[in-house]
C-alpha cells in the first residue's frame, strides 16, 4: 500500500463514491424509475380525499376530506361487494391454501422419480394458460350445450340445461374450482422442493419407531415444512384480497353480478368505465388498508405460533 | 415376517390408491385442455352439435386457416410477439442490472434503495393513480405501455440479487485487475454466468408478457395495437366473436363459426408456451427456490 496513513473522512467518502461511479448510476436509474411508477402513483392517492375532475390538476382538486369513503360505505352495492369479496377471498384462502400442500405430500410418496416428474410437468401446465384462454375454456363447458350440461343431462341429474355462468349461485363455485384447477401444480412447487430438504434420517429413525406412511407424513413432513408453509401463508393472507381481478373479469357479466361484484371489479367499474376517478381510487384505498391489516395479522399469528414471520 | 425391501399389504394399497389419485389429477388438468384442441380440429358447423369428446368427428383445418387469414388476429398476434420479446428482453436486462448494483455490499445508499425498492411490494398506487400517470407519460395508444412500466420489478430483483450475492468476489476482482470497468463486468462476467436465473425471471415475465390482456383493455383504444389476449378477451367476455368471422376474407367460413374460430384462436395463442415450457422447466424450479429464500 502507498498510503498507509488514514484520509479525512470527508475525503475517503468522495473518492469512494467516485470509485464506484458506474454501479451507482446503475441503482440510481433503477431508483429513478421505481419513484416515477411506484411512488408517484402512491403520491396519486391524494385524489381519494379531493374532488378530483382529468380537467385539472391534482394539485388543483379541492380537498373534500373522508367524503368518498362515507358515500361508499353508504353505497347500495357496498354489503354487497364486500359480501363477495371477503366470501370469496376466505373460501378461496381455506380450501385453495391446503390443496397444494397436500398434493406435494402425495406427490412425494410417489417412488418412480420419472413418473413423479410427468405428473409435475402436468400439474404446472394450466400456470401457464391465460386467464382469458381459461376463461374460454370454461364457457366453453359450462354452456348449455358443453359438456357439463350434456353428462348431467345424460344421467338424469337435471331435467333441462343449465347456464352456470348465468346463475350468481353457480360463481363462486366456478372461480374457485377453476382457480384451484389452474394453480395447483404450480403453488406445490415450493412444497416440494421444501420436502426434499428434510433430512432422509428423519424417515429412517420413524421407520424403527414403526411409523406407517400417514405417520410419517403427519410427524416428519409436515412439521419438517411448517417454516414454508408459514411464510406462504402470509403472503397467501396479504395477497388474497387481489388475486381474482384476471379471473372474475373474463367470467362476469351483467347477470351474475351480484356474485362476482369484487372491490377490484368495482374499482374499475366506477374508475374507468363511469369516470368517477376519486370515489374509485377511496375504495381502493380502503381494500389496501383491509388487506395491510389482513397481513399484520398473519405475521403475529404466525410468529406467535411458530415463530416464522414476514418481518 | 417384515422384510426391508417387500412392501406389506398396507404400504401396497398405499402406493394404489395414491397412484391412482395423481393418474385422475393428471386427467382432470389434461382432458379439459384435450377437449378445446379436439373441437377446435372439428368441423366448424357440425360442432354446435356438440358430442365430441376425445376426437373429431368430421376433422377439419378450415378453423385454423380461418385464424390464419383474420387480419385483426394476426395483428393482435404480432403485437404480442413484439411485445413479449423486446419486453422480456428489456425487463431481464434492466431488472439485472439495477439488482447487480444493489447486491454490492460496498454501494453507499445500498440501504435506503433496497427500503426504498421494499416498501413497493407492500403499497401501491392502485388502478386510477396509475392509469393518470400513463395519461401524464402519454403512454396511452402507446406500444411503448406494454414495455416501459413493466421494464422493472422489485421482487424479481431480489431473486436476481440473491443469486449475484453467490457468485464468488474472485471473479470480478480478476476482471477488475484486468481493467474492466463495472459495465463490463456486469455485461461479460455477470450476464454469463447467470444464465440460470435469467431463464427463470426471462420465463416468467414472457409468460406475464404473453398472457396480459388486462394493459390492452385499460390503455389502448387502438385496434390495431392490442395483443392476441385482449383481443380474445373482447370476445371471450363481450361475445363480440360474429366481429371475428367478418374479418375473415372471402372464400372461406362456410364451416368455420365463430365458437369454432374461437377455439382455434385459443389454441394458437397457447401454443407457443406449451413448446416453450418443458425447456425452461428445469431453471424456473430452481428459480423459484431463490426466490422463496428470501422470506
Amino acid at each position: 500500500m502507498e498510503n498507509m496513513r488514514p484520509e479525512p473522512p470527508r475525503r475517503h467518502w468522495l473518492r469512494k463514491l467516485h470509485r464506484q461511479r458506474h454501479i451507482q448510476v446503475m441503482a440510481l436509474l433503477g431508483i429513478a424509475w421505481i419513484i416515477l411508477f411506484n411512488y408517484v402513483p402512491m403520491y396519486g392517492i391524494i385524489i381519494a380525499f379531493k374532488d378530483y375532475r382529468i380537467i385539472r390538476t391534482i394539485a388543483e382538486a379541492p380537498w373534500v376530506g373522508f367524503e368518498h369513503f362515507k358515500a361508499f360505505f353508504e353505497d347500495d352495492n357496498f354489503v354487497n361487494v364486500m359480501k363477495n369479496t371477503l366470501g370469496i377471498s376466505l373460501i378461496k384462502l381455506i380450501i385453495g391454501f391446503p390443496l397444494p400442500i397436500i398434493f406435494a405430500l402425495f406427490l412425494n410418496e410417489i417412488r418412480s422419480l420419472r413418473y413423479k416428474k410427468a405428473i409435475q410437468t402436468i400439474s404446472y401446465l394450466p400456470h401457464f394458460l391465460s386467464w382469458v384462454v381459461l376463461g374460454g375454456i370454461l364457457t366453453t363447458w359450462l354452456a348449455d350445450v358443453g359438456i357439463i350440461n350434456n353428462i348431467l343431462l345424460a344421467l338424469n341429474l337435471i331435467k333441462e340445461p343449465i347456464s352456470y355462468l348465468a346463475e350468481p349461485d353457480y360463481f363462486w363455485g366456478i372461480i374457485i374450482t377453476s382457480d384451484i384447477w389452474k394453480e395447483l401444480g404450480w403453488s406445490a412447487i415450493i412444497y416440494l422442493a421444501a420436502i426434499s430438504s428434510v433430512s432422509p434420517d428423519l424417515y429412517e429413525a420413524a421407520t424403527i419407531d414403526g411409523a406407517g406412511r400417514f405417520q410419517k407424513m403427519w410427524y416428519v413432513t409436515l412439521p419438517s415444512i411448517k417454516g414454508t408453509i408459514s411464510i406462504l401463508f402470509i403472503l397467501a393472507v396479504s395477497g388474497v384480497l387481489n388475486s381474482n381481478f384476471d379471473q372474475i373479469l373474463v367470467l362476469r357479466n351483467a347477470l351474475n353480478e351480484s356474485a362476482s361484484n369484487v372491490i377490484d371489479i368495482y374499482v374499475y367499474q366506477t374508475g374507468m368505465l363511469s369516470g368517477r376517478f376519486s370515489y374509485s381510487t377511496a375504495v381502493g384505498l380502503f381494500k389496501s388498508v383491509i388487506a395491510l391489516i389482513l397481513l399484520l395479522i398473519a405475521n403475529s399469528v404466525t410468529k406467535k405460533l411458530n415463530n416464522t414471520s414476514l418481518f | 415376517m417384515l422384510s426391508l425391501n417387500r412392501k406389506t399389504k398396507g404400504e401396497a394399497l398405499f402406493d394404489l390408491l395414491n397412484n391412482i389419485g395423481m393418474l385422475l389429477i393428471c386427467f382432470v388438468t389434461l382432458y379439459p385442455i384435450w377437449y378445446v384442441v379436439v373441437n377446435s380440429l372439428n368441423e366448424g358447423v357440425d360442432g354446435m352439435r356438440g358430442g365430441i369428446y376425445w376426437w373429431p368427428r368430421i376433422f377439419s383445418f378450415e378453423n385454423y386457416m380461418g385464424v390464419f387469414r383474420n387480419s385483426g388476429i394476426m395483428t393482435a398476434m404480432g403485437v404480442t410477439v413484439a411485445k413479449t420479446l423486446l419486453g422480456t428482453v428489456l425487463h431481464v436486462f434492466f431488472t439485472a442490472m439495477v439488482a447487480y448494483a444493489f447486491s454490492r455490499r460496498e454501494l453507499i445508499g445500498g440501504k435506503i434503495y433496497i427500503f426504498i425498492g421494499t416498501v413497493t411490494l407492500f403499497f401501491g398506487g392502485g388502478l386510477i393513480p396509475t392509469y393518470l400517470l400513463m395519461k401524464d407519460l402519454h403512454l396511452l395508444d402507446n406500444f411503448l405501455v406494454y414495455i416501459i412500466p413493466v421494464m422493472f420489478s422489485f421482487f424479481d430483483l431480489i431473486i436476481f440479487m440473491t443469486f449475484f450475492r453467490e457468485i464468488p468476489d474472485g471473479l470480478e476482482e480478476a476482471a477488475e485487475i484486468d481493467g474492466a470497468n463495472d459495465w463490463s463486468i456486469f455485461v461479460r462476467i455477470i450476464i454469463p454466468v447467470s444464465m440460470p436465473v435469467i431463464a427463470t425471471i426471462s420465463l416468467f415475465h414472457g409468460v406475464y408478457q404473453w398472457n396480459d390482456y388486462f394493459t390492452g383493455v385499460i390503455y389502448m383504444n387502438n385496434m390495431d395495437l392490442q395483443p392476441i389476449q385482449t383481443y380474445l378477451y373482447r370476445v371471450v367476455a363481450q361475445s363480440s366473436s360474429n366481429q371475428m368471422v367478418a374479418q375473415i376474407p372471402g372464400g372461406i367460413g362456410k364451416t368455420v363459426t365463430s365458437q369454432s374460430l374461437k377455439l382455434a384462436t385459443m389454441v394458437v395463442t397457447t401454443m407457443p408456451i406449451v413448446f416453450v415450457y418443458p425447456f425452461l422447466q428445469r431453471y424456473f424450479v430452481k428459480g423459484m427456490m431463490i426466490g422463496s429464500i428470501k422470506g
